[in-house]
């Protein structure tokens, strides 16, 4: 599938945090054919494995990278079922601003569909009209009486952001859940790039499960594969009216090479240099403390897993209209598989002085 | 002085590299084996002096290299330079300046508005980060590209001197102090009755991230945290905690936010400062965090301790520490090292 | 049971500090398992083996946890007076404190006072302008008794209204009751069984971070208390008292694993007894850890309804709890698979 098509089903499938089964189907599908293996850990995460099909030298056991771009979204889950509405919390973080008038989906015993009411500014008092409705006076209506609902509905069911995706000018696209199902897509294309290239190591591209809620797809896989060196695939804040340039990139000029503690600096370098090499566009991307991504995770397993992370330029997180360029995804793809071609020992990743003796 | 070059020396977190190069070359002769691992934590190891045990007793004793500061995040079209905080800094501390940028150690300095300038309300509100500035006497941004990269760290530009009644200032002893009593111990004696690993880690500020790989890698038996930490003990209204006391030496954590102390190593401390009469002090419990709070989560846990010399105003851009207090941590773990196989057998 | 509960609430166990409550649970069960041992952080891990299946097959091994320790003070300084300054263990609310007691490992005992009381009626009370008052009339006399450092827990009796159990630390010794009960009560055991009474849950649930890496389960549940919203203008929840042990879907730490959930809910179906789903906006438990143990720990959590949580007299209801006990029994007894 092109990357734009693939991104708009993958989008489009249901996959809140702790339920990512729709998208992982998806993903299985299209990992197939160019993958050597693939497995569902049991958290759910998807580790799609290519073997590195270039020997390094004589008997010597291939070096492992894990890609990582988190499958699961933010969503709503019922709390509670008062009069036929459906009292709902967050699985991760929407802006209560966004709510209001949104559309959904209730995953009970069958898809319901429903709005998030509010009511008409008529009846509100000033005050009212001023200030973010609070979660406990937000309810799903799904048109039904108490008695029907309770038959259809329990507590602990999901409710996700009715949304079709939609194309804007260019290849720009808006839709829900593109953080991070475009990482996921920019990992597909970098299996398809390797798909005829030559490359030394065994790649273990990985779909986690979780992100939003506290990492644990990252945290688990990485334990279990160790990698050698790992890179996360996550979305980063674009350029839009009314937010500081000191806090973004930029929409549709590459993807964004992450820069500081989190990241283990010879592979920021070899990443800048790869896509120079390429003539791809890229963007410096500091970060001063956590990068709040799957690398924040992988980076601290067991005894310390050299990490980067490469950021897809995203409007408008955690809305139901996040906007991206396709361009961008493929070209994380394309300097992902060109990296990984790159790749030969690991003495890139050495610090100044650091000792031969291991003990 | 040790502590003079590891103070002047620059190492923000996920930066620690001058400060670990600096701190190698003073270890590399005291040591039997050395590492730097995938986070730039520098692992030593000091054998113990029996080797009869299959696998002799194991202890950690950690410090950490980074520093609070700051990090160049955007170049205006004037020069200036915005930024942003690496670890837990006071915006009160940050006004008015000097600090150095990027590892070519450009100077700069953190300008403020004129109070002729300030309206009356402004008088008296704390500027943020995202309001400051850096100048680095630069007039555009491609001038100012020249010398300085998005993404490069800002340290203090702060000097280290004497003062009188056998003090020091200098900046970042939270926790080159940590560093400097971690050299003395393995240059104290030839060996240990323990292997003794002392591990110099990386991002202590930003979460206690190197310390958490190290415990993990290094599978130590009990661990210490070398600290430089929180001294409050200037005057107050009220009859509060002073936290530690300036002189009052070597200060042990009973519990902070970040952990409990074991009970056992408490214990050991303390029995082996009153035999010996070296002086102690507690730390007041809940404040702060250190290493041990993820040593102790390693694996399937570690009994750990935090000691630490008592230094005024850390996180900010100068701090104040008594020599007296470090050389009395030296001194109690060189002592606490020996008795600990005695008040503890073998693992 | 109700004995039992009214000796595990009444011992002192404020995180860090769990010894009392761990040497009495020692003695409990100590008849019942194979094996006991304490971890370097103070958890106590006992195993009880599975029965040979004939098969050779290798047993699923499951983990049980419930948290020891309790929610409390610590003494960060003696003043001149006499009086101690405190910080908090665990989640204190300031509202409850004022007029209650706490007591320390030696027995000490002391009420907690303000400054500038007479502002009390209009002023929510903030903990740093609280101290303990133990009764001592200067720092060197109280010094005889404390040391910063100390911890102490809230000084409340067991007692019962109607058929609800109320008392201080329901949170979480009603899980260790509920745990220790089902060692006793359980006929057969095709699973390697690890009841885990963990440290320091109150405070980060670190006891679990370690316990779970050292008994490495395929599975985890942990047993703890959960808020209610079923008192006058309570938030939104739909946790009732008395309607049955609660079924975890999520909470602020966690989404409970969808097996081990579903495994829950058809035991309680099976067995007919009540049950509840719960989502919660608070949180975490101790399983919030146990499922990031590793490669990874499909958990989920066995949560008593509780009103007044973290406060001296919390309040849970005597059938939920017995229910508990049958739903984690019939559990354990069938062959644990995912």
């Amino acid at each position: 599938m092109e990357a734009k098509e693939l991104l708009l089903k993958l989008a489009e499938a249901s996959g809140i945090s702790g339920y990512e089964d729709e998208p992982r189907e998806i993903l299985r599908e299209e990992l197939k054919a160019y993958s050597d293996e693939i497995l569902v850990d049991p958290m759910g995460s998807l580790i799609a494995i290519k073997k590195g099909n270039r020997r390094r030298g004589e008997g010597r056991e291939p070096h492992r990278i894990m890609l990582a771009g988190h499958l699961d979204e933010i969503g709503l889950m019922v709390t509670k079922i008062e009069k036929g509405y459906l009292r709902f919390a967050q699985v991760g973080g929407f802006d209560l601003r966004v709510l209001p008038g949104q559309e959904v989906v209730v995953h009970g015993t069958m898809p319901l569909p429903g709005v998030i009411g509010c009511r008409p500014p008529h009846l509100l008092t000033e005050e009212e009209r001023e200030k973010v409705t609070p979660m406990d006076e937000l309810f799903i209506d799904v048109g039904l009486d108490e008695k029907r609902a309770a038959e259809l509905v329990q507590v602990g069911d999901l409710a996700s952001i009715n949304r079709q995706t939609i194309s804007l000018k260019d290849d720009i696209v808006a839709g829900k859940a593109f953080d991070d199902r475009a990482s996921v897509v920019a990992i597909v294309e970098c299996f398809k790039h390797l798909a005829t290239t030559m490359h030394a190591w065994d790649v273990y591209g990985v779909a986690t499960v979780q992100e939003e809620t506290g990492y644990l797809g990252a945290i688990t896989s990485a334990f279990r594969l160790f990698p050698d060196l790992a890179i996360a695939i996550d979305v980063s804040h674009a350029d839009m009216p009314g937010v500081p340039e000191s806090e973004t990139i930029l929409l549709g000029k590459g993807p964004g090479i992450a820069l500081g503690a989190n990241i283990h600096p010879k592979i920021h370098e070899r990443l800048v240099q790869t896509a120079k090499s390429l003539e791809i566009p890229f963007q410096i991307e500091p970060y001063p403390g956590s990068t709040s991504t799957d690398a924040w995770a992988i980076q601290v397993t067991r005894e310390g897993i050299p990490t980067g992370l490469l950021d897809i330029p995203l409007r408008y997180m955690h809305t139901s209209v996040e906007t991206l360029s396709v361009a961008d995804v493929q070209r994380t793809g394309r300097l992902l598989a060109s990296f990984i071609a790159g790749l030969e020992d690991k003495k890139f990743l050495e610090f100044e002085h650091a000792s031969s003796i291991s003990f | 002085m040790l502590l003079q070059s590891l103070s002047e020396a620059c190492g923000l977190s996920g930066n620690e590299a001058e400060v670990r190069n600096l701190i190698l070359k003073e270890v590399q002769g005291l040591v039997d084996e050395h590492r730097i691992d995938s986070l730039g934590n520098l692992i030593t190891l000091k054998r113990c002096s029996s080797t009869g045990a299959a696998r002799p007793r194991r202890v950690m004793i950690a410090a950490h290299m980074d520093e609070v500061g700051l990090m160049v995040t955007h170049i205006e079209k004037s020069g200036h330079l915005r930024f942003s905080k690496v670890g837990g800094l006071d915006d009160r501390t940050l006004l008015s300046k000097v600090v150095l940028v990027g590892n070519d150690r450009v100077p700069g300095v953190i300008g403020a508005k004129p109070i002729h300038l300030l309206k009356e309300k402004e008088r008296h509100q704390v500027v943020e980060t995202d309001q400051m500035y850096i100048d680095i006497g630069t007039s555009s941004k491609e001038e100012t590209e020249r010398a300085v990269k998005r993404g490069d760290y800002v340290a203090f530009a702060t000097r280290f001197s004497r003062l009188e009644g056998g003090l020091v200032k200098g900046k970042a002893f939270d926790d080159r102090a940590g560093c400097a009593a971690l050299i003395e111990l393995l240059r104290g004696r030839g060996s240990y009755p323990s292997d003794l690993y002392g591990v110099f880690t990386v991002q202590e500020e930003i979460g206690l991230r190197g310390a958490r790989v190290a415990a993990y890698a290094v599978e130590p038996d009990y661990a210490f945290a070398f600290e430089g930490t929180v001294c409050d003990d200037l005057p107050k209204k009220k009859d509060l905690s002073p936290t530690t006391i300036l002189g009052g030496g070597a200060a042990i954590t009973l519990a902070d936010r970040s952990f409990f102390a074991d009970k056992r190593l408490v214990k050991l401390l303390v029995e082996t400062a009153e035999k010996n009469g070296v002086p102690y002090q507690f730390k007041q419990p809940m404040v702060g965090a250190t290493d041990a709070g993820r040593i102790h989560l390693a694996r399937e846990g570690v009994p750990s301790v935090a000691v630490a010399v008592p230094c005024r105003y850390i996180h900010s851009p100068v701090n104040i520490l008594s020599l007296s207090d470090f050389e009395n941590l030296v001194r109690l773990m060189s002592l606490a090292l020996v008795a600990l196989p005695t008040l503890w057998p073998s693992p | 049971m109700k004995e039992l509960i009214a000796r595990l609430v009444e011992a002192y166990g404020p995180s860090g500090n769990e010894e009392q409550v761990r040497a009495l649970i020692q003695d409990e069960i100590k008849a019942h398992v194979d094996e006991a041992r304490v971890d370097a952080l103070g958890n106590l891990v006992a195993l009880l083996k599975s029965d040979p299946d004939g098969q050779g097959k290798p047993p699923t091994r499951v983990m049980v946890a419930a948290h020891m320790d309790e929610i409390g003070i610590i003494v960060t300084h003696i003043d001149e007076k006499g009086f101690l300054r405190f910080a908090p263990i665990g989640g204190l609310t300031p509202l409850t404190l004022l007029g209650n007691r706490a007591v320390f490992a030696n027995g000490v005992m002391g009420t907690f006072g303000m400054e500038k009381r007479e502002i009390l009626p209009t002023e929510k009370p903030k903990l740093d302008r609280m101290f303990l008052d133990i009764g001592t009339p200067d720092k060197e006399s109280a010094l005889k008794l404390v040391s910063v450092g100390d911890a102490a827990a809230f000084s409340r009796g067991f007692a019962q209204a109607g058929n609800r159990l109320l008392a201080k630390a329901m949170d979480d010794r009603i899980g260790c009751a509920i745990l220790i009960q089902v060692v006793k009560t359980l006929k057969k055991n095709p699973n390697d069984i690890y009841f885990v009474f963990t440290v320091q849950e109150e405070v980060g649930c670190r006891g679990a971070v370690t316990s779970t890496y050292g008994v490495q389960p395929d599975l985890a549940i942990a047993v703890d208390a959960t808020d209610t919203g079923d008192t006058p203008e309570s938030r939104p929840m739909n946790v009732t008292l008395g309607k049955g042990p609660a079924i975890k879907v999520k909470d602020a730490g966690m989404l409970a694993h969808p097996a081990v959930r579903r495994l829950l809910v058809e035991a309680a179906k099976g067995l007919g007894i009540p049950y509840q789903l719960e989502v919660l906006e608070g949180g975490p438990t101790d399983a919030m850890v146990m499922q990031t143990s590793r490669e990874g720990v499909p958990s989920g959590v066995v949560s008593i309804p509780c009103r007044y949580v973290h406060s001296p007299s919390e309040m849970v209801d005597y059938d939920d709890v017995t229910n508990a006990v049958k739903l984690l029994t019939k559990v354990l007894e069938d062959r644990v698979a995912i």
